[in-house]
């Protein structure tokens, strides 16, 4: 067994590990989030497609090498936005209103390019008498 | 130079994916962890375009190009309520990528190929292919372009199996001698088709253990592609990503009380149709009510649990839902949500809708926080939840559903549940708990419903 695959494989083993220890710990509270993250992460196939997009093996190659770069691109680009568009959602109790989501920051560029398109959308938040009443 | 800045990008982003997701186990640090990843990818993209072997960069930009417009549009304007088939449908793209870079590798290279290469080529295009197809069926039935319901028939085991072995032996034979190219072909359309097929039999409350499953499959597909390219980032973020499907669908199995062999070989869809079959159906009183004598009860209630279920989502109800719990508030009572793991079409769906109306976090409780506490409770709401809270999971051993760990909603003082008719859930069978004293049925959707009360809950409270 050459040393590239043995070492390959003990990366598998060891990034099977941490990824069941640190994963075991999202709460379920988290679950989607950590499905659209790890959707973003496996937008790495990038790696892979880029070689195959830019390398000069024929025109098959550079088809599904560029179809393959599209495809990840989406998933890399779609799932950072979308993990941070619902990380912004989550708030505790007390930290009323929008804007002040779970991490901090202000409000983004998806956030200014929603407001504008998607009048339908979010309801009046009236995050108000929440916390006087208990 | 090169020789160094190429695997330190790599180093960089394999440990930058683990800090990420290290990152989002807690709300306070969820959105750095996800800022590190985003880094993270930078290093990869950074890393693979220094590479030498690339020499056209006409067709990356465009790409780039694409992808980034496609991918940014998604993101800001799928509503919070399609986030399931979103999921599915990037489950798709990512191994879809990888079927496609596995394919290039085999003809670029071939016959050339070394026996380990090519059975990560292999397994990469096999895991690729059925997981872009079945992602697709799981979207086709989550956005209802598909039937929803499950589709069984004689024999689909034995077809899927035969399917399956057909294409592994076509694989094995392929790694064995690489130049049979007409083997390839074979690989790649069989397992599409198993993907297909893998679904069929799946309904929609299998949904956030198959969506998991998938994301498993993909993770794996891009570890083989790690392997086929010997590329230790892809292997770190493919692991991660299997690593993280494979735990939510043990998570999901463990909350409805089904085997993971089960899950694992598609045995889906056989418990309903048992359950169907045995689904004597018999005219029973229940206690139904309008949403005055409804609001009436909450307004005098000193705690109030909500259980929100698929229905929830179906109906949109979410803000609805928020508004009612507020006006619930600030009528001095404690008001909490209950979040079965199952609940809705993927794992935290229902966390995700009442996030985007802005219920706190700390409000909403997984079962196992809150399930000793409906004893004390004056009202359980259950909003389009069915068999997550049938009695009949703890008390009766010949129900489908038999060991299902359940929200323990029958031991507060009084249920209401919204539900649209009596038609049974998504297991066929029927929920004894409609059929008790303490139950009041609320028919109507969610959301009509949830405005109802909110109205009349006012107008008595002002009274």
């Amino acid at each position: 067994m050459s040393t590239a695959i043995e070492s390959g494989l003990y990366v598998f083993l060891l990034a099977s590990f941490v990824g069941f220890e640190v994963i075991r710990r999202v709460p379920p509270l988290f679950h989607t989030p950590l499905m659209s993250l790890t959707n973003a992460v496996a937008g790495i196939s990038l790696v892979g497609s880029l070689v195959i997009a830019g390398s000069d093996h024929g025109v098959m190659s550079t088809i599904l090498g560029t179809i393959a770069v599209t495809a990840s691109t989406i998933n890399v680009v779609g799932g950072f936005l979308i993990t941070d568009r619902m990380l912004k959602m989550f708030r505790p109790r007390g930290a009323a209103g929008k804007g002040t989501p779970a991490g901090g920051a202000g409000p983004s560029a998806a956030d200014w390019l929603r407001a504008r398109f998607r009048k339908d959308a979010a309801p009046a938040a009236t995050a108000t008498a929440q916390e006087t009443a208990r | 130079m090169n020789d160094y800045i190429v695997p330190l990008c790599y180093l960089a982003a394999g440990g930058l994916f683990i800090v990420g997701l290290k990152g989002i186990t807690q709300p306070k640090t969820a959105r750095r962890g996800l800022q590190a990843a985003e880094l993270g990818m930078l290093f990869a993209i950074i890393g693979t375009l220094v590479n030498k072997e690339i020499v056209d960069f006409r067709w990356i930009i465009l790409a780039f190009v694409v992808g980034s417009a496609i991918g940014a549009l998604m993101a800001v304007f799928v509503p919070m309520t399609a986030m399931p088939q979103r999921i599915a449908l990037s489950h798709a793209f990512g191994a879809l990528a990888a079927g496609l870079v596995g394919t290039a590798e085999y003809y670029n290279h071939q016959p050339e190929i070394g026996a380990f290469t090519m059975a990560a080529i292999t397994l990469e295009v096999l895991l690729g292919f059925l997981t872009f197809t079945g992602s697709l069926m799981a979207f086709g039935k989550l956005h209802e372009i598909l039937p929803g319901r499950p589709q069984v028939y004689r024999g689909q085991n034995v077809v899927n199996l035969v399917t399956l072995v057909v294409a592994v032996a076509a694989g094995v034979w392929l790694v064995v001698d690489p130049s049979r190219t007409y083997l390839f072909p074979v690989v790649a359309v069989l397992a599409a088709a198993f993907g297909v097929m893998l679904i069929i039999p799946i309904g929609g409350a299998d949904m956030p253990t198959v969506i998991s499953l998938l994301n498993s499959y993909a993770g794996l597909s891009s570890v083989a592609m790690g392997f086929a390219l010997d590329n230790k980032a892809l292997i770190i973020a493919g692991a991660l990503d299997g690593s993280a499907g494979f735990l939510l669908s043990v998570i999901m199995c463990r909350a409805m009380n089904r085997s993971f062999t089960n899950v694992l070989f598609g045995a889906f869809g056989q418990v309903d149709a048992s359950a169907a079959a045995s689904g004597v159906v018999e005219e029973r009183p229940v206690r139904s009510a309008s949403t005055e004598e409804a609001a009436m009860l909450l307004e005098t209630a000193r705690s109030v649990i909500i259980v929100p279920g698929y229905g929830l989502a179906v109906a949109q109800a979410q803000h609805r839902i928020r508004e009612l719990a507020d006006v619930l508030v600030r009528n001095g009572a404690q008001v909490r949500f209950a979040i079965h793991p199952v609940a809705g079409r993927m794992p935290g769906h229902m966390n995700v809708l009442l996030a985007e109306a802005d219920v706190p976090y700390d409000q909403i409780l997984d079962m196992d926080e809150i399930n000793a506490d409906f004893a004390q409770t004056d009202v359980a709401l259950v909003v389009g939840a069915n068999d997550v809270t049938n009695p009949a999971a703890k008390t009766n051993k010949d129900s489908p559903i038999y060991g299902m760990p359940i929200l323990d909603v029958e031991s507060a003082r009084t249920v209401m549940v919204v539900k649209r008719g009596m038609k049974a859930g998504f297991a066929g069978v029927e929920n004894e708990l409609y059929y008790q004293d303490k139950t009041l049925m609320i028919f109507g959707d969610a959301k009509k419903v949830a405005e109802g009360l909110v109205h009349d809950l006012e107008a008595s409270v002002h009274a």
